[in-house]
């Protein structure tokens, strides 16, 4: 692999990430899946790194999952993100920030077809006047907010308690990268570092000490993909692509998969159980498997964040061998606890995979 | 008095028209932004569909040249168009008043880094039709130790809208089955595999060639379109494409993958036609002044194309333009001067 290369590709993939001053909206299943990982994001934006970051109890779903489902049209898909844009100008913002990748591909999508369709979106204004009364509005910077963590990437290693580097070894880390599809397959451009070998996630890697796995399956779907597995009969399909994924990133024996997609975290997780369940194979090492963490995660663990307020006890993969290689402190006894100690009720122990 | 004809580009076209013109009698200047005449002829080792060996037909164009006024590593600076002639300057400070100027700029290779999903310049294996060649004149290229799998992937950049690109290259097909027959002669236990979308064997003796290449050389013809290439912890490639034939997705490990790069205008006979304000069409090659019965001519008088400037074509075709653009010069220098 040649190392310039990629450079070369990342050079032409820049994109413009404002510093400062974003409207947030959260994604619609990422707190059920990784309760920590947003709180984590305001956290780090606002506390550490001093932002400005403003959310409002107001905004919804942005329809994506139904858009993508087929269960509504793709004008009322428009109208809801309408009223996301209204209230980022209600609330005197024009960059928008938000949580799920699903959502940044589908406002990529409907802000280039208002651009190539005027009267689509005069329609669509007139929509949002007659059902919310708000006024229309398009955001100057649509941004992931994995494109922040990425443009603050060298600030957060400045900070940082840990690296994902063994601290027994000295060695770095070996990093798997996966990337939603909906990032930037369906507009390259509007990704850090294009479709085929995006940055976003690289670059966080290689700031905080890690080196990144590029494996043959690096660009292959997680498995997820709405009706691979909303469609019952489809599930063998979705388990399939992970699959495929895992045998093709084995031999490189990666100690962390980094995520930026609520669904691909989830996964690339839950579905390591069912291999292990269903053909007895683990991917880590003495019967653990690969432990997959969202970007926000990662962040919060290099700088210094206790693992059990990040949610990490809600993955299926438990983190404790990355946390031991990383060197992180952690209690074994709190693993289990909420706020104030609340115990929250401790899973079935899997004898298939740890 | 003799009669001056500067010719822009010193490949196979610009060559053998400066030889044919210089017979009729006029005084040709040709100029050449590179060090060495023979464009990518100079660069290639033989030719399809005979394997006839490219430096043979260069040195007989260049043996042609003799006597013939030729500067080298020259580009033109500028150009005035004056009433009946052109003014032309060039970066070597020489000033030529040119009776008739002949564009013979040749073509790029299309820059096979755009289409990202292939690796070239990212993955150790991945080369080029024109890094191939390179290859068969020297036989020094890391990136080519003893494949036993080898790929040719057809229509790299041409007929295909994603680059910008929907016009055929003409010259990739034969090219690569020329290429995969080669290659299986140096490494006679490669497994060799061509992923085409369809096959343009038009002229004579290509369709003979790739009924060889099948029959003789056990070349594999996949009708499909490379997808994606990867590499594996061993360096080797993993590639996807489609067998559109048998309508199923096929996942192949190579050891070398050879991309066939397309015909793409020439910057440098672009930047000549904007001094000139010659047009292009859509494809971005220049307008002739009739598409049958002017095909040398552009629409400004005195200025003439010959070669791939007006879109892509084989070297014989090339140098048959050459030959008809040198007739159409000597007949404008005696009809109007």
């Amino acid at each position: 692999m040649i190392y310039e290369g990629k450079q070369k590709i990342w050079s032409d993939y820049q994109k413009e990430i404002p510093d400062d001053h974003y409207f947030y909206v959260r994604s619609c299943i990422r707190q059920s899946f990784f309760p920590a990982s947003e709180a984590a994001f305001l956290h780090i934006t606002r506390n550490i790194l001093n932002k400005d970051i403003f959310e409002t109890e107001h905004h919804t779903t942005c329809g994506g999952i139904a858009y993508h489902s087929d269960a509504i049209p793709q004008e009322t898909a428009m109208t809801i993100i309408a009223r996301q844009f209204a209230l980022m100008k209600k609330y005197g913002y024009e960059n928008y920030v938000c949580s799920c990748i699903t959502s940044f591909g589908l406002y990529c999508e409907t802000m280039e077809t208002w651009r190539e369709f005027p009267d689509l979106k005069e329609k669509i204004a007139e929509n949002l006047w007659k059902s919310c009364k708000l006024e229309f509005a398009v955001p100057k910077f649509l941004v992931h907010a994995s494109d922040m963590i990425y443009k603050y990437r060298n600030q957060i290693a400045a900070h940082a308690k840990f690296k994902l580097v063994d601290h027994k070894t000295g060695k770095p880390l070996k990093v798997v990268e996966h990337i939603g599809c909906h990032y930037s397959k369906m507009f390259p451009s509007k990704g850090v570092g294009g479709a085929e070998y995006p940055y976003v996630l690289a670059g966080m890697i290689e700031a905080w000490g890690g080196e990144v796995v590029d494996y043959p399956e690096r660009r292959h779907c997680c498995g997820f993909g709405f009706r691979q597995y909303f469609v019952k009969s489809n599930r063998g399909y979705s388990l399939s692509n992970t699959y495929k994924k895992f045998e093709s990133m084995e031999p490189y024996e990666p100690d962390l998969i980094i995520t930026n997609c609520p669904g691909c975290p989830y996964f690339m997780d839950r579905w390591q159980y069912v291999i292990a369940e269903s053909e007895g194979k683990t991917y880590g090492k003495n019967g653990h498997g690969i432990p997959v963490m969202t970007y926000e995660e990662v962040a919060g663990l290099v700088l210094g964040f206790d693992p059990w307020d990040l949610g990490l006890q809600t993955h299926q993969i438990g983190p404790e061998p990355l946390l031991d290689k990383m060197g992180i402190p952690y209690n074994p006894e709190e693993k289990y606890k909420g706020k104030n100690g609340k115990d929250l009720g401790q899973p079935r122990q899997l004898d298939c995979i740890r | 008095m003799k009669k001056n004809v500067l010719i822009i580009g010193g490949g196979p076209a610009g060559m053998e028209a400066a030889h044919q013109i210089n017979k009729l009698g006029h005084n040709v200047i040709l100029i050449e932004k590179e060090h060495d005449l023979g464009g990518h002829l100079a660069k290639w080792d033989r030719l399809f569909p005979t394997g006839r060996n490219a430096r043979e037909v260069l040195d007989t164009l260049k043996e042609n040249m003799k006597g013939i006024n030729c500067f080298t590593d020259t580009e033109v600076k500028s150009i005035n168009i004056l009433k009946e002639s052109y003014n032309v300057i060039l970066s070597n400070g020489i000033t030529i008043l040119a009776d008739a100027v002949l564009i013979s700029s040749g073509f790029d290779l299309f820059d096979a880094h755009k289409k990202e999903e292939y690796g070239y310049g990212i993955y150790d294996h991945v080369i080029t039709n024109a890094d191939l060649e390179k290859y068969y004149k020297t036989h020094n290229d890391e990136r080519i130790k003893n494949p036993k799998r080898i790929g040719f992937v057809h229509c790299v950049g041409s007929r295909d809208e994603k680059v910008g690109n929907i016009a055929c290259s003409k010259v990739c097909c034969a090219t690569a089955v020329k290429q995969a027959c080669e290659i299986k002669e140096e490494f006679k236990d490669a497994e060799v595999i061509c992923f085409y979308m369809d096959l343009r064997m038009f002229g004579r003796g290509y369709e003979d060639l790739y009924l060889k290449a099948q029959k003789e050389y056990g070349i594999r013809f996949i009708r499909g379109r490379v997808s994606e290439v990867s590499e594996n912890i061993d360096k080797s490639l993993q590639i996807k494409a489609e067998d559109t034939l048998s309508s199923k997705p096929m996942k192949v490990s190579l050891d070398l993958l050879v991309l066939m790069a397309g015909m793409r205008p020439s910057k440098s006979g672009n930047d000549i036609g904007k001094m000139l304000e010659l047009s292009t069409m859509e494809d971005g090659f220049f307008n002739t002044k009739d598409d049958f019965n002017n095909l040398q001519q552009s629409k400004r008088p005195g200025v003439f194309y010959a070669g791939v400037a007006t879109g892509p074509k084989t070297l014989p075709e090339t140098l048959n333009e050459a030959r008809s653009a040198a007739l159409e010069i000597h007949n404008y220098l005696a009809e109007t001067l």
